[in-house]
């Protein structure tokens, strides 16, 4: 059986403008939505603040929970549905986050079973304090950073076979984010600086395959942000693993295609670049599509039989596994079209 | 053949070695080795992250002083305007006359030669002088504060039972604490997070406890409560009691704490027995305050304030409350492992109630079931003969992620086991790629013989590049993450190593055997 026929010629790379033009779009939406909700919503990791899991044996309005806990003093902010409907769960989120002290969970309890009439369970208690929330928030950020970093050396170092070349990029990089430190900039401002610093230095290093793979993760990764943002989804710490995760296995498209490009490039250096391009992602297109394919079957049963707590992991590795499969064809190797062009003016 | 020998071997070997660490999971008490680790998210369990309030334990060795230097400077007969404590950890004071000023100093030379002068003026023969601890000396305090505290909170957990806990430092004056399966959290909490602190205070009789309470308090006392609960209403009231700012007697000198039943009224009560110097001390106390009051105060609530009938020697004593006796139990552990250095203040709180864990085991392994069915399905469909050899090479897969578990005692969370579901996604991914460039070299015409040999060995290094990325990703993930997040980033990174061995080795070793060994035609793909 096979989905792609050995033949298959698609050109691509004539359609790279409106890949562009959807990319720019949908980068523009995210950073529209990340504007217009003041940032990206952290939840209870990243902002502090109280979250409870209960579970109810019958069903339940949420307008009976609210009253109920509304004549407790514990600030709550917003009382949700979890997981399936039949599972009769609920979120409640409070601003606060003094820790749940000596009675207030019996309280609750208390408190619901009155205002609803069943019984009541308390599933999960997570209090972050802003101390913490800050704390995590900038590893979080710096984690991303420091995987970028890597993944960058060794592409480059891979890629192009200029390990001497990769190791100047890494100091010249790591002495960038130094100086910026300096100025006490906050980390986001420090990452956007340092991403710039990458992707000029790979222009000017000539670091192609390189510069092809990280404005290719870039783009995956701030479009994962974009959807979550525009989903109104909370970014909590398996949604920076799960962005870690797409940083990693969604280069492994670009791998594909790259690997094959440099073949190609030998077989056929006669040729136009645009052409090996084109040949290249098609030949490649099968294995592009199915390993992409085997990873969005199990993400998919993750989706629907993972449960509540890893619905919105399984959601962010989905849109990124997408979205990285079309930046490896659509975005990745354009970019080396680009350079060509340089090259020739 | 003789290039082929050693991978029998190998692979013989891992998937051995991998077999025996999982079976004490899949069959308890086989033979002794430790069950796969289960997170608290997956077990149940409490999650804690305090932090030690380590200014306080400066501001409390600074008080210290300040008394030391109060009672020193008297015996010298130094005329002192002022002395307190200001700003938390400064101390300021105010000396009047030239013998004073020069006797001050003398004092401050000799037995507070560790103290700093931050700053000091002197007018119309009276010096102002304010004096504080060097930073070295206050950030060994707050080191000490915070090992004390952990020593402590370790002492309190060992003796509540609690199987085994996960208690460590983290940063610098914060304590990390897991307690796996514990049910009773509030308790737990409440036990780990008092402060313990027990005094023993004679109460100020020669004041008026209604003045004190308008807020004419006496310089040398304060106000303490004590809360009593009417059991019938349950509505707390609280008593105040005018209570000596001078501490006699604390917990420190305590060699034991336990439980006791009131053979009259049944009501627990804590007895606790002093050493040698504390129970002199007691002893003393008592001797000289016959038909005073004494309030035994705990982290600044007054227990009881009974009346000194006669001198108590051997020393022991009983505190008595509205003890429930998981109260008194409690507070029996608190006093026997000791007060806390400083107090502490939760910082981070989860806690997750056994039937959510076992709700996501069973979620967990169900979607790990359904997809690793379906993924193993789309191979043989897919690609005939050989998806069933990438099926088992899938199989391995997942039996050496959980051997690793089991042999390096890496924890499973439910993102760990989302990371061994994603891996079974990706474990299929290298053998596509093999297949794939072996089915483009047949059609090129090549031998089945020669399509494997060229397949494997063009598409290792892609797979090996694609599986690098993947891991500096989980390696990141793990040294950044904690408690759920780094069970992901252990599964994912094992995943990764044994999709690599499986799929580039074990399957490989599969095909040469069809097609050295067993000689046949043609490759099914």
């Amino acid at each position: 059986m096979q989905f792609v026929k050995p033949d298959i010629n698609i050109n691509f790379i004539a359609k790279r403008y409106i890949a562009f033009v959807v990319s720019a779009v949908m980068i523009l939406i995210t950073i529209i939505s990340l504007i217009i909700h003041h940032g990206p919503k952290y939840g209870i990791d990243f902002a502090g603040g109280t979250l409870i899991q209960i579970k109810f044996d019958a069903p339940t309005q949420i307008a009976d929970i609210k009253t109920g806990l509304g004549t407790l003093d514990i600030g709550i902010s917003s009382v949700q549905e979890f997981g399936n409907v039949t599972d009769y769960e609920f979120l409640v989120r409070a601003k606060g986050s003094a820790s749940i002290s000596e009675d207030v969970s019996l309280k609750i309890e208390e408190v619901l079973e009155s205002a609803t009439g069943g019984k009541v369970e308390i599933r999960r208690v997570e209090m972050v304090g802003p101390q913490v929330g800050k704390d995590l928030r900038e590893k979080a950020l710096l984690a991303m950073f420091f995987a970028l970093l890597f993944i960058t050396i060794y592409i480059s170092g891979r890629f192009e076979l200029k390990w001497m070349l990769s190791g100047v990029m890494a100091g010249a990089l790591m002495f960038a984010v130094y100086i910026l430190q300096l100025f006490a900039v906050s980390i986001p401002v420090l990452m956007t600086g340092a991403l710039l610093v990458t992707l000029v230095l790979f222009w000017f290093l000539e670091l192609k395959y390189a510069m092809g793979a990280v404005v290719a993760l870039i783009h995956d990764v701030t479009i994962t942000i974009g959807l979550f943002s525009i989903f109104g989804k909370e970014f909590t710490l398996p949604i920076i693993a799960a962005l870690l995760t797409i940083i990693g296995y969604s280069l492994n498209d670009t791998i594909i295609v790259f690997d094959r490009i440099r073949e190609n490039l030998r077989k056929h250096h006669k040729k136009r670049l645009g052409f090996i391009l084109n040949k290249s992602i098609n030949e490649t297109l099968g294995r592009t599509i199915l390993t992409s394919a085997t990873t969005l079957l199990v993400l998919i049963t993750l989706f629907i039989f993972g449960g509540g707590i890893i619905h919105d992991f399984a959601f962010a590795m989905i849109v990124g596994v997408l979205v990285g499969t079309y930046s490896s064809i659509f975005v990745a190797s354009p970019i080396l079209l680009a350079w060509q062009k340089r090259q020739r003016t | 053949m003789k290039k082929l020998s050693w991978r029998p071997v190998a692979v013989l070997i891992v998937i051995l070695t991998a077999i025996v660490y999982v079976l004490p999971s899949v069959w308890p008490g086989v033979w002794p080795h430790k069950k796969i680790n289960l997170g608290l998210d997956l077990q149940g369990g409490m999650h804690l992250v305090l932090e030690v309030d380590t200014n306080k334990a400066v501001e409390d060795a600074i008080e210290r002083i300040a008394q030391e230097l109060r009672s020193r400077l008297r015996k010298e007969r130094v005329r002192v305007l002022a002395l307190d404590r200001v700003h938390g950890t400064q101390i300021s004071t105010r000396i009047v006359g030239k013998a004073s000023i020069d006797q001050f100093y003398k004092t401050l030379d000799t037995d507070f030669k560790e103290m700093r002068i931050l700053s000091e003026s002197e007018s119309d023969e009276t010096l102002t002088v304010v004096i504080d601890l060097p930073d070295q000396e206050a950030e060994q305090i707050k080191k000490l504060a915070t090992d004390q505290a952990l020593e402590t909170i370790r002492n309190r957990i060992d003796q509540f039972g609690v199987s085994e806990p996960d208690i460590r430092n983290q940063g610098k004056n914060r304590i990390l604490i897991q307690l796996p399966g514990i049910k009773d959290t509030k308790r737990a909490k409440n036990l780990i997070g008092r402060t313990a602190l027990l005094e023993f205070k004679l109460l100020d009789e020669t004041n008026d406890i209604g003045a004190a309470l308008q807020g004419n308090v006496p310089p040398e006392s304060e106000i303490l409560y004590e809360d009593n609960q009417d059991p019938t209403t349950n509505r707390t009231t609280k008593t105040p009691y005018l209570v000596k700012k001078r501490t006699l007697l604390t917990g420190a000198q305590l060699v034991d704490a336990r439980v006791q039943i009131d053979s009259q009224y049944n009501d627990p009560y804590v007895s606790i027995e002093f050493d040698k110097k504390g129970g002199r001390i007691f002893e003393s106390i008592t001797e000289q305050n016959v038909k005073k009051r004494l309030a035994i105060v705990l982290d600044d609530k007054v227990y009881s304030a009974p009346v000194i009938q006669e001198k108590i020697s051997g020393g022991s004593a009983r505190i008595t409350g509205q003890f429930t006796a998981e109260q008194a139990h409690d507070l029996a552990i608190a006093l026997r492992a000791g007060a806390l250095p400083a107090p502490v203040n939760i910082l981070e709180e989860r806690t997750v109630g056994p039937s959510l864990g076992a709700d996501s085991i069973r979620k967990g392994l169900m979607s790990m079931c359904v997809g690793g069915i379906l993924v193993m399905l789309f191979m043989i469909i897919y690609y005939k003969g050989s998806g069933i050899i990438a099926d088992l090479a899938l199989m391995l897969n997942i039996v050496i992620i959980a051997g690793g578990l089991a042999a390096f005692q890496a924890t499973l969370t439910l993102p760990g086991i989302a990371g061994i579901i994603l891996t079974i996604g990706m474990a299929v991914d290298a053998n596509v790629l093999i297949f794939e460039r072996i089915r483009e070299e047949m059609n090129l015409g090549k031998t089945p013989r020669a399509a494997v040999d060229a397949g494997y060995s063009r598409a290792t290094l892609t797979i090996l590049d694609a599986n690098v990325t993947t891991l500096i990703a989980a390696l990141v993930l793990f040294q950044f993450g904690t408690g759920p997040v780094k069970g992901f980033a252990v599964t994912l990174s094992l995943g990764v190593i044994a999709s690599l061995f499986t799929a580039l080795i074990l399957s490989r070793l599969i095909f040469d055997y069809l097609l050295i060994n067993r000689k046949i035609k043609s490759v099914s793909i």
